[in-house]
């Protein structure tokens, strides 16, 4: 029987790939559980007040971004507006080739990889480099993310140390350090040539304009620190209403990202540099990224736009762990890329309508989840919407003739009483696809129909069958 | 409502269901005409068809007497996920009144009836799989508490307990790699705990896991919580 291409994928998956994942995954969700529950008494209840405020800005976004760019614009920040991803790398490469720059550093942002600015300014002759070490490693193996804070989470210390030898990075040395101290000799050199620097951000401040930026490896504060032009790349949904709620979103996300209560590095960027400040870029660039936000929000499904990218749901997922990110075709894989690819991939949904099927609806996700967004919920609705968008399913039984059956109990009844023929004939004799797909790996357990009916109905107790 | 499954394959839950509901005091209605309750067609994007089945199972049940599930799967089926099937139709509200007297059977006998401890004596290792349904419920802790209450049980953890066992329903045979190794891995963690019995409040779980270990020769005894209550009062002659 044919089956779905996320578990198709899975199958084929190297054992090596699959080990580092699982690890990797599963060390991320034993970090958060520590810190969150060492550090506070019940932190399902943060869980639940940081998805009220997130879901007020989705709901409240008419009001909040222009509030936000006003803000900006007060405190010496272009602001740009990118319907698509499309126009969002086009105002990117349209403000370099106003400052002729041609060269960039890049800090870690998932809407860039979703734009695929990278891709797009090397085509149009701009030297990109990730600085992020994950990121930087996969752009010189050519390579896509795999998850959403660990970029490299499918690949092993020895994966790294060939792609660092074969790109000239130095010889064979699979030491984590080492690995480091090359990439930061490479990056130092990097940073004092490139002309702008990007970013994306964590969250924006309506309230003030304030962008915030959290990293672990200092490079971005090492690429704004030599760059004169700053370009941060946001999507529309980044925004929170006050600063003080920052307190609560940062406490959550490092905690559920990594488990650390913050992150290295927590940037807290107000506008350029001003007249009293010695260093920092001269002129700073917001580039708001809708890409298909607006049509989420007018989905059912708009809870998805609270998320963070903290990666807690990939970390817990079971179907993530066993089958990688790379899995599920997008820039944002696990239980939030299952929802959120299909629905920004617009016209495209049916080419991603896979995905919401590859859950088997535990609702891990929901329970790590930050700001609680009800993952399962939005899944199943997908997966409504796919059905009634007749786009088919591989391996799924069809449900049409069983809910007949179900709503006509003389026919179920006799049914159930049939169905121990199923005790006696072979399996293999059943034209029923899911049953031997079922027998491949299970025993079936003895056909018993029809047998606690019957038990009920002979006894002489008080209770009875109506 | 006794499930589907438990109709088709597991008679002697859907009975311990019984006996246990009468030894405390209930009278146990069995509607004829129920079926199921709607899960595979939901989970399985067929929402309409499951909405058929929905309004089947909520004309059979008609009344006011609290319905009991002894499935952490088919009580949430009912109480959460045929709310959302019904958001937009027009008979939402007898959804929602028919969710409001579902209960899953451990959460019903210890936060319903108030039943904290149990009588009677079963001599097991028990290792309890909290099975997906019944996160954000109080049906895991419930049976947790029942089960340590009662004289010989010795409750074992194991694992990455948190963990879903990969059976989801038409999961298992859609994504069977991912659901298999899901299999693998519950079994693993479970095995080393050495149990002598594996409980659990959804036959779904058991009949996945139990049926991979079977295959492979190597079974492992699994029961339903109420099994458990269930023997542990025949054990001591108090049923």
């Amino acid at each position: 029987m044919k089956t779905q291409p996320i578990d198709q994928f899975a199958a084929h998956l190297k054992a090596d790939t699959r080990a580092a994942v699982y690890d990797g995954s599963k060390k991320g969700y034993d970090a958060r559980i520590k810190t969150l529950f060492d550090h506070f008494e019940d932190p399902n209840r943060l869980r639940v007040v940081a998805g009220e405020i997130k879901q007020h800005v989705v709901e409240n976004l008419d009001t909040y971004l222009p509030q936000v760019e006003a803000k900006l614009k007060a405190n010496g920040v272009i602001v740009h507006w990118a319907a698509t991803a499309e126009a969002a790398n086009q105002a990117v490469l349209d403000i370099m080739r106003a400052r002729n720059a041609t060269k960039m550093v890049k800090s870690k942002t998932m809407v860039s990889e979703e734009t695929g600015l990278g891709h797009f300014l090397e085509k149009n002759g701009v030297e990109c480099v990730e600085t992020d070490l994950g990121e930087f490693i996969i752009q010189i193996d050519n390579d896509h993310p795999s998850h959403l804070v660990k970029p490299i989470i499918h690949k092993n210390r020895r994966d790294i140390a060939m792609s660092f030898e074969k790109h000239g990075l130095g010889a064979y040395n699979d030491d984590p350090q080492t690995i480091t101290r090359r990439a930061r000799a490479h990056l130092r050199k990097k940073y004092l040539e490139s002309d702008v620097a990007l970013t994306g951000a964590n969250f924006i401040s309506a309230e003030s304009g304030r962008l915030v930026l959290v990293t672990n490896e200092g490079n971005s504060r090492f690429c704004l620190a030599a760059a004169k032009t700053h370009i941060a790349m946001v999507g529309i949904e980044k925004i929170l209403p006050r600063d003080r709620d920052l307190a609560l979103l940062l406490n959550l996300l490092a905690r559920s990202a990594t488990g650390q209560q913050l992150t290295v590095y927590t940037e807290f960027i107000t506008g350029p540099k001003s007249a009293a400040q010695p260093d920092g870029p001269e002129e700073m660039h917001v580039v708001f990224v809708d890409n298909g936000r607006t049509d989420v929000l007018a989905s059912e499904c708009r809870e998805i736009l609270r998320c963070i990218r903290c990666g807690a749901c990939l970390n817990v997922c079971p179907v993530y762990r066993q089958a990688s990110g790379h899995a599920y075709r997008s820039v944002y894989p696990g239980p939030v890329g299952a929802v959120l690819t299909p629905l920004l991939a617009g016209k495209n949904f049916p080419a991603f309508a896979d995905l919401p099927k590859a859950s088997s609806l535990c609702g891990a996700c929901n329970e790590v989840c930050p700001v609680n967004i009800p993952i399962p919920d939005l899944l199943l609705r997908l997966r409504d919407r796919a059905k009634q968008e007749h786009i088919p399913s591989p391996g799924t039984p069809p449900m049409g003739p069983w809910a007949v059956l179900a709503s006509r109990p003389m026919i179920w009844k006799t049914a159930l009483t049939g169905g121990k023929a199923i005790n006696y004939v072979s399996t293999k004799l059943i034209p029923v696809p899911a049953l031997h797909t079922w027998e491949n790996k299970h025993s079936l357990p003895e056909w018993k129909g029809g047998v606690f009916r019957k038990w009920l109905r002979n006894r002489p107790a008080k209770s009875s069958s109506s | 409502m006794a499930t589907c499954l438990c109709d088709a394959f597991y008679d002697d839950v859907a009975r311990a269901t019984v006996e246990v509901l009468e030894y405390l005091g209930c009278t146990v209605e069995f509607p004829a005409g129920q079926t199921c309750c709607g899960q595979p067609a939901f989970n399985g994007g067929d929402w309409e068809a499951s909405r058929k089945v929905v309004r089947h199972t909520v004309k059979t049940f008609a009344g006011d007497v609290p319905v009991i599930v002894p499935s952490g799967s088919c009580a949430a089926m009912m109480f959460h996920e045929a709310l959302l099937e019904f958001e937009k139709e027009a008979d939402l509200p007898e959804i929602e009144a028919f969710a409001r007297r579902t209960w899953e059977l451990v959460d019903f006998i210890v936060n319903g009836l108030g039943i904290k401890t149990w009588p009677g004596r079963y001599d097991a290792v028990v290792a309890f799989h909290r099975s997906c349904h019944l996160r954000g419920s109080k049906s895991g802790e419930a049976a947790t508490t029942l089960m340590s209450s009662i004289l010989g049980v010795t409750l074992v953890p194991f694992g990455e307990g948190e963990q879903c066992c990969g059976f989801g329903g038409t999961f298992s045979v859609t994504f069977p790699n991912i659901s298999g190794a899901m299999g693998d891995l519950k079994l693993d963690h479970i095995r080393k705990a050495n149990p002598s019995v594996l409980v659990s409040a959804d036959m779904s779980c058991m009949m996945h896991l139990g049926g991979i270990a079977e295959k492979e020769s190597k079974p492992i005894k699994t029961q339903h919580v109420v099994q458990v209550l269930r023997d542990a009062l025949k054990n001591a002659n108090l049923l």
